[in-house]
């Protein structure tokens, strides 16, 4: 080893350990619970059950009791309800964020002041947007309902957080509400590299505008708008808090998370908890390779 | 004189709906956080009585120490940002600015680190925070925080370190500075937009943690704001005080959309750099 590279190693230290400490080892911890009946109460009283949780009787897959089909259990609703609220809510956020990436991207007098009210539902905690839209959408006395029912657009008020019909769809509203903002900024930035040259032959040709978003802007922003879709993808497949908080974590709503969580911390089964992490994690990983294969982008260094 | 076409009108409309969208739902918790009985069931954006009670029953609710939350979110956010550019900086100046093998391989694991789901690890770092003796002590999150602003940290810095020219580092190691001075009084003065940047999206990620922090930590002194506000609660199921709900939201949101508003170009930016890379 030479000079150079014993000084690389030194400086990377800190921060390989730091990373090795929060991450490796828990995610390998998390695993090796996973084949383990441990409880969150005495997990020093563990014993090794090998892939029990995983297709034994009472395992997440293969469960003999789930009589109405392994989707209608409460796992397979919770893998059903995040693929559903992710596919929704990023492809809503990529055609929205698109299109106020556009928008900004015009020379027009108060530009700077549009670009700025974009921010504010970014720059808002999540939990603070959910309890904001939760008391808009309140069934009784929520503002949204009022404006629905005096344009006659509703017989009569909803309960859009707690009806099972609505409240899955009122999650991915709010979502795409609180996220489009990053997808747009991220466009944005990429539109804001294009040649403009083109743009200026294209004028003069007179080639119709919508023909050059299609042949020109698209295809140039893809590489950037794959990397932003793979970004909010990773992003959604994850999600908690907003349907924690938004919909009180009832059944119907329930995530991949949040079925983690409740069997983890709540009912303190760590073992089973755990396997259903340990596949929430090969979900995601499968989700993006897919969507990286799908993209055809190369993640490289430089 | 010129005419307005048709397109114009069109546009101004598109950003005018762009910023009403955008802007209403904070306006109305602002109106709500104002409003107090009667008065907060009618759905209204100007309150028609002005009333502080909400804000102040934040700070005299014994069982609710919200000021406390406050202090413990702070101390959080910032001790997360302190350690992550750190150790940041340290570890970009050895990705960015020394070449050996390896190198490429690193900066990827360091990538699929910021990927992966936080629940995969919750069992895992539910069991070492206990070890450490850091359950139910606010700071403590500073621990798991790491995995997500960490990865980002090193990952923005790394790419702006490499865009420094190379003979500022060469003059100085003419000079017989050593790499931690080089890092300190080289690298760190031309870095701070960087700094600046990937701080504040690491202080913005620890502000707004939820899952964590409703996790590791029960006790109610030691909460952080979001878990905070998400137990807000009345006398009964039926009975939500909404009032101090929105009043709690808004001091929490404040600060960061001040944050947000004035740093602007340095978040896009730091958002552009840590995403769009392809």
């Amino acid at each position: 080893m030479n000079n150079k590279t014993r000084t690389a190693w030194i400086f990377l230290a800190p921060m390989l350990l730091v990373l090795a400490l929060v991450a490796v080892w828990p995610l390998g911890r998390t695993i090796w619970f996973s084949f383990t009946d441990a409880n969150i109460n005495d997990i020093d009283a563990s014993r090794f059950v090998g892939l029990e949780n995983y297709f034994g009787e009472y395992g997440l897959f293969a469960n003999p009791n789930h009589t109405d089909g392994f989707w209608n259990s409460d796992w397979g609703l919770s893998i059903l309800n995040t693929l559903k609220f992710s596919l929704v809510s990023v492809t809503l956020e990529t055609a929205l964020g698109l299109a106020v990436a556009l928008l900004l991207n015009q020379e027009f007098r108060g530009r700077a002041w549009v670009r700025a009210a974009v921010l504010v539902p970014w720059a808002i905690p999540t939990i603070v947007s959910a309890k904001m839209w939760g008391w808009m959408l309140h069934d009784q006395f929520g503002v949204v309902n009022q404006w629905l029912v005096d344009a006659g657009l509703l017989a009569s008020k909803l309960a859009w957080t707690a009806d099972p019909a609505y409240a899955l769809w009122t999650v991915v509203a709010v979502d795409v509400w609180k996220t489009t903002p990053f997808m747009a900024l991220l466009i944005l930035a990429a539109l804001q590299t294009l040649p403009k040259d083109c743009y200026e032959a294209a004028r003069v040709d007179g080639v119709h505008p919508l023909r050059v978003f299609w042949k020109v802007t698209l295809p140039l922003i893809r590489p950037a708008l794959m990397v932003a879709v793979i970004f909010r993808l990773l992003d959604a497949l994850r999600v908690f808090d907003l349907i924690y908080v938004l919909t009180s974590n009832n059944n119907s709503t329930i995530s991949m998370s949040g079925f983690v969580r409740r069997e983890m911390v709540d009912n303190g089964y760590m073992g089973y908890g755990s396997a259903a992490s340990t596949a929430l994690f090969l979900i995601i990983g499968l989700c993006t390779v897919a969507a990286i294969r799908l993209g055809r982008m190369k993640l490289s260094e430089d | 004189m010129s005419k307005i076409s048709p397109g114009r009108i069109a546009l101004y409309a598109a950003a005018a709906l762009v910023v009403v969208v955008s802007v209403f739902p904070f306006l109305y918790a602002v109106s709500t956080s104002f409003k107090s009985g009667s008065a907060l069931f009618e759905p209204r954006l100007w309150p028609s009585a002005v009333t502080l009670a909400n804000y102040a029953s934040l700070f005299t609710l014994a069982e609710q120490p919200f000021g406390r939350h406050i202090v413990n979110s702070v101390v959080v956010s910032v001790s997360v940002v302190v350690l992550s550019l750190f150790l940041g900086v340290t570890a970009a100046y050895a990705l960015g600015r020394i070449s050996f093998k390896g190198r490429g391989l690193l900066l990827t694991t360091v990538l699929a680190v910021s990927m992966f789901p936080q629940v995969a690890v919750l069992a895992g770092m539910f069991e070492l925070i206990r070890a450490l003796g850091l359950y139910n002590q606010s700071l403590g999150l500073v621990l798991p925080y790491m995995i997500f602003t960490l990865p980002f940290t090193v990952w923005v810095l790394t790419t702006f370190m490499k865009q420094l020219p190379k003979e500022l580092e060469e003059a100085a190691i003419m000079d017989g500075c050593g790499p931690a001075r080089i890092i300190k009084d080289v690298f760190l003065p031309l870095l701070w937009p960087a700094l600046v940047s990937t701080g504040l999206l690491a202080f913005i990620a620890a502000w707004n943690e939820f899952l964590f922090a409703l996790t590791f930590v029960l006790d109610n002194s030691e909460r952080t704001v979001p878990v905070s506000i998400s137990l807000i609660s009345g006398a009964s199921k039926y009975d939500i005080p909404w009032g101090n709900i929105m009043a709690a939201s808004v001091l929490v949101t404040l600060p960061l959309l001040a944050l947000v508003l004035i740093f602007q170009k340095k978040i896009v930016s730091g958002l552009t750099a840590g995403a769009v890379k392809g």
